[in-house]
């Protein structure tokens, strides 16, 4: 005779209290750590290149780099004054919060005041997997186009903040910024957003200065 | 998205829930996925089928119910589905709306058989 048991758990639990423990470790160590998710080639390891260099002076900083191939991202972060861990996934098309811990057991965190933790580059898969990081941040990039909102709802809608790179090539391209703003504000109203060119250093200022607020 | 191992994860889950029923074997499966979780029913069924083997849910039926991604209007109270890529109420058009549901990936419940009980021999 069958008996219908009542569960209601979510089913990526595990990866869920992994991170929760990321979390109270980086806490244990006042560490505040960020999570840096966006296409490929949308700007994540220049915003690091450049946060590095502009609070490297004040803070220790560390990057936790997440790439199928290649030490390319790590040695781009490290060349900028950040102590730098590659994790290469595998294969794996998103960092999860076992590979977060493994980079975290390579990090003097005592010594550490500001993670970065670069993800895969993917608009999908990172947004499933949260690692215990203190801010999810979303860099869209104005090349890539402004229907991303409508595309990738779960990544829009997972994110605390979001960075819109490469601002200095809005003349050159289509970007309708109302559009993609609507977008946005639909899956994540009053959504903190930071307009920046990595190139031109536009913007970078109110993006070091919030950071500064977040290790204060 | 990772429907493979999702789907173990789902396996795990049952397996562990069912045995602290004391099940000799589960029948049926509920979950429920949203819209926005990004979950594939039919690649998760194909796992099942290719993983459950030799398991206390092996040969259970899998149920999903998809939670579609809810809005609801900031303005007028209005709940809606959005039909692509416009997110406006349907009601009074305002494009002030917010995100109510659709990230689940959930275990809802199981049906289970109970081991049999010995049955009572008439003399």
């Amino acid at each position: 005779m069958t008996e219908r048991i009542a569960v209601v758990e979510k089913i990526m639990g595990a990866n869920e209290r992994l991170a929760d423990q990321n979390r109270r470790r980086l806490d244990d160590s006042g560490v505040i750590a960020i999570n840096l998710m966006a296409s490929p080639g949308a700007g994540k390891t220049s915003l690091i290149e450049r946060t590095v260099t502009a609070l490297r002076p004040t803070y220790a900083i560390a990057v936790i780099d997440g790439d199928v191939a290649t030490g390319i991202d790590a040695a781009r972060a490290a060349e900028a004054g950040a102590t730098a861990v590659q994790i290469n996934t595998g294969g794996e098309c998103h960092l999860d919060a076992v590979m977060v811990q493994e980079g975290l057991d390579q990090l003097d965190l005592k010594s550490v005041d500001l993670l970065i933790i670069e993800n895969v580059g993917n608009l999908i898969c990172p947004a499933g997997f949260p690692l215990g990081a203190h801010k999810n941040i979303l860099i869209a990039s104005i090349p890539e186009g402004d229907d991303k909102p409508y595309k990738y709802p779960g990544m829009y809608k997972g994110v605390d903040t979001l960075v819109i790179n490469k601002i200095d090539l809005r003349p050159y391209v289509d970007f309708d910024m109302d559009y993609f703003q609507r977008g946005v504000e639909t899956l994540n109203p009053g959504l903190l957003t930071f307009p920046v060119s990595c190139k031109t250093g536009e913007g970078l200022v109110a993006w070091h200065t919030w950071l500064k607020t977040l290790l204060s | 998205m990772h429907e493979l191992s999702v789907t173990q994860a789902l396996l795990d889950l049952v397996v562990e829930r069912a045995a602290a029923a004391q099940a000799a074997r589960v029948t049926d499966i509920y979950i429920e996925i949203g819209q926005l979780a990004s979950y594939v029913d039919e690649s998760v069924q194909f796992y099942w089928d290719l993983i459950s083997g030799g398991t206390a849910a092996e040969g259970a039926k899998l149920h999903f119910q998809r939670t579609p991604m809810s809005l609801e209007c900031t303005g007028c109270g209005t709940t809606f589905q959005p039909d692509g890529e416009t997110f406006s109420c349907p009601a009074c058009g305002s494009q002030q709306v917010q995100v109510t549901s659709g990230g689940e990936f959930l275990l809802v419940g199981l049906d289970v058989e109970k081991a049999p009980r010995a049955s009572k021999v008439e003399v």
